[in-house]
């Protein structure tokens, strides 16, 4: 293992500065939502940050991302500002899709953001195609999708496995495997007891990691990037995880058996990668709340541009159909 | 349980009357069976509650399946062909692009192609429809595709009471039918139907009878016509509106019939105007009419583009009930170019 794949204090910070900046932005949004200062569908990746921003930090900005709704925490992760994400949650003109997509289909392609859909299992066979493009164009992107456990049962998934494994292609399938899709529990849906033992099945390489553990989710992570990056095809890593907010923003969460919760709870990976920083010395309780104080200000920032930004004009409607005619 | 719930409510939700049409059948015929994702109790009996209380009644007969839609559909398919009459649930009718291959080249055609030994008794059950500021690819009305393939029949209701009759008749029908449920108004209510009574499938309905225009559609906008109808009946105009309830196969007949005796039509849904639905029965209204037409006959439909996000863009999008009141006067209001 190289230098690079040895998970320092500093790697560790890496990590948590990410997922720090996902939770806060994921906490603001709930309390819009909560007050009705914010009226979106929105699908909390709360839980699920450590994962996004361990994967997140070996990515480059050129790399490519496909991610669903569930998906401001990749989106966070790639890079993506908060302004334009921010202004498309509140359907403003100047939203990263002109309000017109909406915050399940936030597309930034300046930081490799590609597609977000609403659709489950429907970004694999996409991110197929533009890992194929990288390597027609040899240009050494890598593309990441993720997607849910759910997901690992529709076709889909299981052809695009196949043709990016048949293709060796640059691509990695990131499963956040939170145990449930929207009320359905992992094991009443799927014949696995590991989504990643289906990469057996494509000859292709598939681990299952602790996604809330920092350091194996960013070896993991990591081993797949480089895979990728040398041309030496795919992985498809499944996170292990668990999602606090329930499936949408208002979800009762009744299907979850309280034990199970409060014992995931009592595992939520933020406070503790927290405290590992502060263990690890990377980090002072001043700089970490320095820190906290500058994302808040980040967000404010974006809220109030969000809130200045007017509405898209009626005419939007007829625009980006067609391009250009010819 | 809510299927059983309020039993001597004067009124009732179209989702009760969904709930209410698949407990009743499921209770008249032990071949109906159910599939689909989140539908049983223990995953809350549905997204949108409409499963409510079956699997605890009916057990292993309504099944939480993975989120797999051809697997779900072909599924159907195939218990059907061996006798049973599913009804599966595809949660949006977005998603339904996924089992197209099921619906379109199996279910739609086995009948047809193997001469008649077998066919396909399953109803599949969907939910749509814009204005609830859900974007691009959850709010489609698609049921044109599924009326131009020969084979399947697609029902769309507009009161709860046509609700309850129609899913009945579709789940008890021989051939494959398309239910679509509206996400919008389905906390709406009507009259409660009658245990057990079916509306026939193909059949179009004159929900309120009228001599100067006929408005003809299906779904939401036939709500929108019948408040209409009764504000222009103040300034003595009289709007017929013919409810289609079953969009393919087209009952030509009442539709025809109406607007031989009214001279005038606007046609209405809530999907896209351009190769709707309403293009095919305005074709029918020219083809059969074409001397007896007093105006053009007019359609009004929701804009040629994907569902925007932001409200400002859905409503601009949306098919407007003030659109159809102009559309009535305009059809009333012209003279033939000299
Ligand atoms: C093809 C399709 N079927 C059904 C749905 C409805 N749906 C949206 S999210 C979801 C659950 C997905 O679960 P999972 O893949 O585990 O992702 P998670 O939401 O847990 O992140 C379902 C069934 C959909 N969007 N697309
Ligand atoms: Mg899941």
């Amino acid at each position: 293992m190289s230098a690079s794949q040895t998970f320092t204090p500093a790697a560790l910070l890496a990590v948590y500065r990410k997922a720090r900046l996902i939770n806060l932005v994921d906490e603001r949004f709930r309390v819009l939502l909560r007050s009705g200062r914010l009226a979106a569908v929105y699908y909390s990746p709360r839980g699920q940050e450590i994962l996004a921003a361990a994967m997140g930090v070996h990515l480059e900005a050129r790399d490519y991302l496909v991610t669903t709704y569930r998906g401001i925490h990749d989106q966070l992760a790639k890079g993506i500002p908060l302004r334009p994400l921010f202004a498309e949650y509140y359907a403003k003109a100047t939203g990263a899709c002109k309000g017109k997509g909406g915050p399940m289909h936030i597309t930034h392609p300046e930081t490799g953001v590609m597609v977000t859909t609403g659709v489950v299992g429907s970004g694999l066979p996409i991110a197929n195609g533009l890992a194929w493009a990288s390597q027609l164009k040899r240009d050494g992107r890598v593309t990441l999708v993720t997607f849910g456990d759910g997901a690992s049962n529709i076709g889909a998934f299981h052809e695009a496995l196949n043709l990016a494994a048949l293709w060796k292609l640059p691509v990695i399938f990131l499963c956040q495997n939170n145990l449930y899709g929207e009320c359905t529990k992992y094991e009443k849906a799927t014949s696995v007891a590991n989504v990643a033992e289906r990469a057996a099945a494509y000859s292709m390489a598939g681990v299952t990691v602790n996604g809330n553990d920092p350091e194996a989710m960013w070896l993991a992570s990591g081993a797949a990037v480089a895979r990728a990056r040398a041309g030496e095809g795919p992985t498809l890593i499944e996170a292990k995880t668990f999602r606090f907010m329930g499936h949408y923003f208002g979800d009762p969460g009744a299907y979850i058996p309280k034990a199970e919760y409060q014992a995931a709870l009592e595992r939520d990976p933020m406070p503790a990668c927290r405290a590992a920083v502060l263990v690890s010395g990377a980090s002072t309780e001043a700089e970490l709340a320095a820190y906290d104080a500058e994302i808040e200000a980040r967000i404010d920032d974006a809220l109030q541009y969000a809130a200045d930004s007017p509405p898209p004009e009626a005419q939007e409607i007829e625009r980006d159909i067609y391009g250009a005619a010819a | 349980m809510s299927a059983a719930a309020a039993p001597n409510a004067e009124v009732i939700t179209f989702t009760e009357a969904y709930s209410r049409a698949l407990h009743d059948a499921m209770e008249m015929d032990s071949s109906v069976i159910m599939l689909g994702e989140d539908i049983a109790d223990e995953e809350g009996g549905g997204v949108f509650k409409v499963t409510k209380g079956l699997s605890t009644k009916f057990g292993n007969r309504v099944r939480t399946t993975p989120i797999s839609e051809q697997a779900i559909v072909g599924a159907a398919v195939g218990a059907s062909l061996a006798g049973f009459r599913p009804v599966a649930e595809i949660m949006l009718m977005n998603f339904i692009t996924v089992p197209m291959d099921q619906i379109v080249n199996h279910a739609a055609k086995l009948r047809f192609m193997s001469g008649g030994q077998t066919h396909v008794p399953i109803t599949i059950r969907t939910r749509t429809g814009a204005g609830a500021g859900t974007g691009g690819q959850h709010s489609d009305m698609l049921e044109a595709w599924f009326a131009h393939v020969a084979g399947i029949k697609v029902v769309v209701p507009s009161t709860p009471a046509d609700a309850y009759g129609l899913l009945l008749s579709c789940i008890f029908d021989d051939d494959p039918c398309l239910f679509i449920e509206d996400q919008l108004t389905r906390t709406q209510t009507g009259p409660v139907p009658e245990k057990g009574l079916r509306v026939p499938l193909g059949k179009a309905h004159v929900a309120r009878s009228g001599t100067d225009v006929s408005v003809v559609g299906y779904g939401r906008p036939i709500r929108d016509a019948m408040v209409l109808a009764d504000k222009l009946s103040g300034e003595g105009i009289s709007v017929e509106v013919v409810d289609l309830r079953t969009v393919s196969p087209l009952d030509a007949e009442t539709v025809l019939k109406s607007v031989a005796k009214t001279g005038r039509a606007v046609v209405v849904h809530e999907a896209p105007r351009s190769f709707g639905a309403g293009a095919e029965i305005v074709a029918r209204i020219q083809e059969h009419l074409f001397g007896q037409l007093r105006a053009p006959v007019l359609r009004v439909a929701s804009r040629d583009v994907t569902v925007p996000f932001a409200r400002v863009l859905e409503q601009e999008y949306l098919y407007k009930a003030s659109g159809i009141e102009a559309a009535i006067r305009q059809t009333l209001e012209w003279r033939a170019p000299r």
